[in-house]
């Protein structure tokens, strides 16, 4: 990916199919790294899945013999001096907390860091994309920090749906309003 | 061409050649394996610097006939022997990645 905003979709994407009624996409961004921390509510991975995900010839498609979004991701990662761990509690062991959670770590000043990329309209993308489950976006600035849960929202739209096309304007623009005040600080 | 041609020429060294009667059809150049795997045609040489496992992924994904290592760039045995496993065809060359680019324009 050329930029890792585009991970988000990727990881994300895994989250929804696996039932997740709730993701965090948490982006906490220092002087020196980048950690983009993505939690879902889902029906998580037995260990025995959990082993085989960075394995780039593994998939949950069945369309095609390999699946490169974890694998591409820790390369990224690796690449910049970071890392990228994975944690998951199945349903079938955790019934009651269950998830899985990507943690990734970038070193921003390495030469082979990819740029962030344009969040905001990867987070419209997803909204849009998936209006009936929930997100729960930080990014976190060393001066303030960005916040956007759809929970809030439905409760303030009640029953309007999230893909609506003044409701995603309104986001692109209540997002884009926090981080020029961030930039303003 | 056929990779088993270009694998035996002087300048190219056998990394694995499971599949060495694949035609070369055409080349792909680049690094960033997420940009490769959408890009790449099926038959195409592709020449790269990257040596990492997920190589293999985005060869057998994109279906070329072969990785050709640039550069002098070296892979470790467990990248040789999946390859071999997958039946992905690698060779390497010490020619920079222009070089092997233009190198390939007059042989293919």
């Amino acid at each position: 990916m050329k930029e890792l905003s585009l991970n988000i979709l990727d990881i994300t994407e895994n989250s929804v199919k696996a039932g997740a009624t709730l993701t965090e996409i948490c982006i906490d961004e220092s002087d020196e790294t980048i950690i983009l921390t993505i939690t879902d509510n889902g029906h998580g991975m037995t260990d025995e899945t959990l082993k085989t995900v960075l394995n780039p010839f593994y998939t949950t498609r069945t369309t095609r013999k390999v699946g490169m979004g974890l694998p591409l991701l820790k390369l990224a990662c690796e690449q910049t001096g970071g890392s990228l761990e994975i944690f998951s509690k199945h349903i079938d062991d955790f019934p009651n907390e269950h998830g899985t959670t990507v943690k990734t770590m970038f070193c921003k000043n390495h030469i082979d860091c990819a740029p962030l990329g344009d969040v905001v309209e990867t987070i419209k993308t997803l909204i849009q994309g998936h209006p009936d489950t929930d997100f729960l976006f930080t990014h976190n600035f060393t001066n303030g920090k960005v916040l956007l849960d759809t929970r809030e929202l439905r409760v303030v739209l009640d029953g309007v749906p999230l893909n609506t096309y003044e409701v995603i304007k309104w986001i692109e623009e209540y997002l884009k309003e926090q981080y020029s005040e961030i930039q303003k600080a | 061409m056929r990779v088993k041609d270009l694998a035996t020429c002087e300048l190219f060294n056998i990394v694995t050649l499971p599949d060495g009667e694949r035609e070369i059809d055409g080349v792909y150049i680049g690094d960033l394996l997420s940009w490769v795997m959408g890009r790449a045609q099926s038959g195409n040489a592709w020449i790269t610097i990257m040596s990492n496992i997920n190589i293999l992924a985005v060869a057998s994904l994109s279906d070329t006939s072969c990785i050709i290592l640039a550069e002098g760039v070296t892979v470790d045995e467990e990248v040789k022997k999946t390859a071999i496993e997958k039946e992905i065809n690698i060779i390497s060359t010490n020619m920079d990645i222009f070089s092997t680019a233009v190198y390939l324009n007059e042989v293919i």
